[in-house]
């Protein structure tokens, strides 16, 4: 167990020593939100209806549950690259313990994660979104943030492991995830949508996350979303882990 | 290790494969591509899990031990397994610490493995902008971290410049002589025959001859004398020539007759009376053993360095 400390530590460092050394990646976790806030805000947001509250107030805590769940993305291609390029290998030949490669990678992500969401907060802050709540309840939004793109790292983790590209691993990120965030509640009321679209948005478990926001941050009703939303968090987490995990062990190079 | 087979769907890489290696030792495994030496090296590398059959390294099994026996080797791997961007000496003290050293432990260790590799200087830099040469030589230096009495080296000079090949052949002949114990692939013959004491010749997934590079040698016969012709319309009169010396067949390659002989013993001056007579132009003569392309193609039937026929490094399923 002292190992798998340790070791996830080793390789967290690693995965964040590299960071900055990719310039492309860090304008991914910084400028890339920053950019799709300020386009819903201003294209968008004004011929969007929702009821009453400001816009911008219902797109934050939608916008930031979207990009967190996507902030894993560099799992899969970084696990990817490891698997082609035998860093893998290495690893597998090493007396380390076995899951801190993939508990130390999805870690680093929460450190990105953390950034993004700041930079993201900090926009809405100056584009004018304003938190409506307790500062417990703020607080207990940032952690429940962090949980969901804990989680959908581990999505990725077992993405990059599986694909048999780095382009493969991404596209299935945007295949899968990306239309599931659009049909929720993170954009545009689903009470605007098609009949299908409505129901299919009522059980995505993004518009659980996003309600579950939005109840801790602008006190709109939670509905049980919250302990909802971990729950989900959690169910994610308990299948994808133990699957990445398993693939890791029979993971091969070349 | 004792009737290893490993197969991956269709693919049988290994089909029950039975060697040893004594310690302070080099054994090469000699095979074209997809002949299975890749393969024998996960496994013995605790990366694979044999469908059958048993192997000790170090007196550890690889499948019951094997999270024991990692601590006792290391692996350089035919594809440079270091971390692009990270620093040469960020990689090894990662890897030093990946084997329970403390960070101040592993950064002095990293710093020695970078002086013996001739890396001081670009220690500091990340990995990206290393030659190949350079990368090679620092996957070595990872595999060595933990000071490992056994060592795996798949393919170590792979796509090397001749230069950084024997810089990394006299880099691999002082850990022997430290008393490392070597398993070596190559799909070079000058590498194994160079490196190895022993050889092992592997062809789909199987030893088809084992043994010193002298012994390997012997097994395809004993001298031959190798004549160049000026003209190699010549060569049919050559051959019938000097077949009254020759034990066994002579033959011939464009230009070029060989002759198997018995012994040395003054058979070039022989050579050369027998064409003077029957006035063939000779530009060399000389006499040669085998060399180990002679033993693969007497061995399989086909040249070492052949396209693979089986994709050697197939995905687990």
């Amino acid at each position: 167990m002292r190992r798998l400390v340790t070791d996830t530590m080793i390789i967290a460092e690693r995965n964040l020593i590299r960071l900055p050394r990719r310039p492309e990646l860090l304008l991914a976790f910084t400028v890339q939100p920053v950019m799709f806030t300020l386009l819903f805000r201003y294209v968008f947001g004004g011929a969007i209806d929702t009821g009453g509250i400001p816009y911008v107030e219902y797109l934050i805590p939608g916008i930031v549950v979207q990009t967190i769940a996507f902030g894993g993305f560099v799992t899969a291609l970084g696990l990817n690259d490891d698997v082609h390029k035998g860093l893998i290998d290495r690893f597998r030949s090493l007396p380390m313990a076995r899951p801190a490669v993939l508990a130390g990678r999805t870690l680093a992500d929460v450190a990105t994660n953390a950034l993004t969401i700041v930079v993201l907060v900090v926009t809405g802050v100056i584009v004018g979104f304003s938190f409506a709540t307790g500062v417990l309840s703020v607080i207990a939004g940032f952690g429940l943030l962090l949980l969901i793109g804990y989680a959908f790292s581990w999505v990725f983790a077992f993405a990059g492991l599986v694909a048999s590209t780095p382009e493969s691993a991404q596209s299935v990120g945007f295949i899968v995830i990306f239309p599931l965030t659009f049909i929720s509640s993170a954009f545009v009321p689903p009470a605007t949508m098609p009949e299908p679209l409505r129901w299919f948005a009522g059980v995505n478990p993004f518009t659980i996350m996003v309600d579950a926001m939005r109840a801790l941050w602008t006190g709109a009703p939670a509905h049980n979303d919250v302990w909802g939303a971990v729950a989900w968090v959690i169910g994610i987490l308990v299948v994808f882990a133990p699957l990445a995990v398993a693939r890791y062990r029979r993971a091969t190079g070349g | 290790m004792r009737g290893l087979a490993k197969a991956f769907g269709d693919v049988r890489a290994l089909g029950g494969v039975d060697l040893e290696v004594r310690t302070g030792t080099v054994l090469g495994l000699l095979g074209p591509n997809g002949a299975g030496k890749t393969t024998l090296v996960r496994v013995l590398a605790t990366l694979l899990t044999p469908d059958s059959g048993t192997a000790t390294v170090v007196g550890l099994d690889v499948v019951a031990d094997a999270a024991a026996l990692r601590h006792q080797i290391g692996l350089a791997g035919q594809y440079a397994a270091v971390d692009e961007n990270l620093t040469g000496l960020e990689n090894l003290t990662m890897v030093g610490r990946l084997y329970g050293a403390s960070r101040s432990q592993a950064k002095v260790r990293g710093r020695e493995l970078l002086e013996r590799f001739d890396l001081v200087d670009s220690g500091g830099r990340v990995t990206s902008t290393y030659s190949g040469g350079m990368r090679r030589r620092l996957d070595l230096a990872a595999a060595l971290v933990a000071k490992p009495p056994v060592l795996f080296l798949d393919e170590p000079t792979t796509g090397l410049d001749p230069r950084s090949r024997i810089g990394l052949w006299e880099t691999i002949e002082g850990l022997v002589a430290e008393g490392t114990t070597v398993l070596l692939t190559t799909q070079y013959l000058d590498e194994a025959d160079r490196l190895a004491d022993s050889i092992a010749v592997i062809d789909h997934g199987q030893v088809i001859a084992q043994g010193t590079s002298d012994e390997l040698k012997d097994r395809v016969g004993g001298e031959r004398v190798e004549v160049s012709l000026e003209d190699a319309a010549d060569a049919p009169a050559a051959i019938r020539a000097l077949e009254p010396m020759a034990e066994g067949e002579v033959t011939s390659r464009d230009a070029t007759v060989i002759v198997p002989v018995r012994s040395r013993r003054g058979v070039l001056v022989e050579a050369v009376k027998l064409l003077s007579a029957s006035e063939v132009g000779i530009e060399d003569v000389n006499i040669r053993r085998p060399t180990l392309d002679d033993v693969f193609l007497s061995l399989t039937g086909h040249a070492a360095e052949e396209p693979p026929e089986a994709q050697e490094k197939v995905q687990a399923a």
